[in-house]
């Protein structure tokens, strides 16, 4: 049993990945669909793939259609995140997640970004509200 | 999150899968906002861009029956009568253009292919509730309108459209349309591109909603749209305010709603020179084209350049992008004439973010919007941005000052 934290629903759905933690904002079309590598030059997560992860970041950025289309081409080819954890959801990204069906959710305890890091195995449950740091 | 009767039965099938599914994501964007209900609209903008995503949304929509409840007005792909006929598209690329232009008709959206409906054909009433995506229209409505629209994506503007509602919360509710941010403007707003640079002082600016002060006292259509496109490109604004000017800001006071301002941003003649530094390609350059019309230029603009171009050569190429309605009125007026003669070309219902361009692969541009420079980088277009006039300039001797 690990650790539990409580959180908010956006787009439903479990789902179980190795945690990968930006401090910068996310957009998905400076991502290699190909690889799921953050190629936006100075990004904190530049270099890293976030293919099959649980993406923990602060919210999105960029036009409304950018988004969509960045994580549709990652989502085919099978490098999207797993899941999200984000602080700030706007509509567009939510809506990204939902459509692509991306388990999604925000209102962590704060707890959890004391205690997180990059590796961990994460369970994120967005249907019941919570996330697990296994 | 509550929903009526109607709302239920769309959410259950009785209307089709289609809207089935284009209510189930809009619940589900409701439930994550905390929305209380959901409220009809009457108007609404999609940000259509032709790409595979937008495409594989609009024709799994289309296929599972949805139809458009509002029809919206649409974003520009590209020219397809114009850019297959040179073939200056693959066949593939034709053909994406083709099944995104079929399945937006299918659908019933307005095929108006323009990114500034705002200004001439889907024009929203104050306090009008609306859904608009594409990210210089969010701002224009709420702002100088004062019709409501969440900043909402291509994807969830379209399920309004097709349902006819759009879930209550963020910017259709009066307590979150207050500005927060105090924005000082000490610079000299002498002509609309400053507001181009106004609008990409984002990262300084900051999250929230801005509230101008030291503007002009009159500012036309085109500063306005520079201004809402680039807050958007440089960050994420669905709305702000001009004190003294738009409907919700008649004074300072009542912009903030009686609160104080959160922070306080001064912006200068400096601060406009270091973001033109920081966003443009060296000048002092010979340049291999120059693109106007992101977002689509009006006719003002249009006439503007036939006016500094008339009778003379371009020495390089240029591309004003349009609406279909000016591209009309240019024709009738003469302009396009003027600008073909002189070697310009107006072109209707296209984005410099398409893949039109690829015979600008690797080559150099001059544009006056930083927009117009930003995205299509990953298309290896690269720009040069200066003012309106220096653009003309650089395009009638090849190069860039």
């Amino acid at each position: 049993m690990g650790k539990k934290y409580s959180c908010h629903k956006i787009s439903e759905g479990t789902a179980k990945g190795e945690a990968l933690v930006s401090a910068d904002e996310i957009m998905f079309y400076l991502i290699d669909p190909q690889t799921g590598v953050v190629i936006e030059p100075g990004h904190d997560i530049e270099g890293k793939s976030m293919a099959k992860k649980i993406l923990i970041f602060p919210g999105g950025k960029g036009s409304s259609v950018v988004q969509a289309d960045g994580l549709y081409q990652l989502n085919i080819r099978e490098n999207a995140p797993k899941g999200m954890i984000i602080q700030y959801p706007e509509t567009v990204l939510v809506s990204s997640a939902i459509i692509m069906e991306i388990p999604m959710v925000d209102k962590v305890d704060p707890q959890f970004y004391e205690d997180v890091k990059d590796g961990d195995t994460i369970c994120i449950d967005a249907d019941n509200g919570f996330i697990e740091i296994l | 999150m509550y929903l009526t009767q109607e709302q239920q039965d769309m959410l259950n099938g009785k209307y089709g899968k289609g809207t089935a599914y284009a209510m189930k994501i809009q619940a589900a964007i409701g439930e994550s906002f905390g929305a209380e209900r959901m409220v009809p609209i009457t108007r609404a903008h999609v940000a259509l861009s032709n790409q595979e995503a937008d495409l594989w949304f609009a024709e799994k929509l289309l296929s599972e029956g949805a139809r458009c409840r509002v029809a919206p007005t649409v974003n520009p792909g590209f020219c397809l009568s114009y850019f297959k006929n040179r073939h200056m598209v693959s066949e593939e690329e034709a053909s994406l253009m083709q099944r995104t232009h079929n399945a937006y008709k299918g659908l019933g959206a307005v095929l108006t292919y323009n990114c500034t409906p705002y200004v001439a054909t889907n024009i929203p009433n104050f306090g009008e509730i609306t859904a608009y995506s594409e990210s210089s229209a969010t701002p224009y409505v709420n702002s100088v309108w004062g019709a409501r629209s969440n900043r909402e994506g291509a994807n969830s503007a379209l399920c309004a459209a097709i349902t006819g509602y759009v879930p209550e919360y963020g910017l259709l509710l009066d307590e979150n349309r207050r500005g927060n941010i105090l924005v000082e403007v000490k610079a000299d707003m002498k002509s609309d591109f400053q507001y181009h640079l106004l609008g990409y002082m984002g990262r300084k600016i900051g999250n929230g909603i801005p509230v101008f002060t030291g503007l002009p006292k009159h500012i036309g259509p085109e500063a306005l749209t520079n201004l809402g496109a680039q807050l958007n490109t440089s960050g994420a604004y669905g709305m702000y305010h001009i004190a003294g000017f738009t409907p919700e800001a008649p004074d300072v006071k009542t912009a903030f709603g009686g609160k104080e301002p959160e922070r306080i941003v001064e912006i200068t003649n400096e601060d406009l020179e270091a973001i033109l530094e920081e966003i443009s390609l060296e000048g002092n350059r010979e340049i291999d084209f120059a693109m106007f019309g992101c977002p689509h230029f009006t006719l003002k603009q249009a006439k503007h350049i036939a006016d500094k171009i008339e009778g003379k050569k371009l020495k390089k190429e240029m591309w004003i992008l349009t609406s279909y309605h000016v591209k009309e009125l240019a024709d009738r007026m003469g302009i396009t004439e003027v600008l073909e003669q002189a070697g310009a070309v107006i072109v209707p219902d296209t984005c410099p973010d398409q893949p039109c361009w690829s015979h600008l692969k690797g080559k150099v541009g001059v544009t006056e919007s930083p927009k117009c420079a930003y995205y299509p980088k990953r298309r290896g277009m690269d720009f040069v941005i200066r003012d309106l006039d220096t653009c003309i300039e650089a395009a009638l001797t090849g190069e860039v000052e």
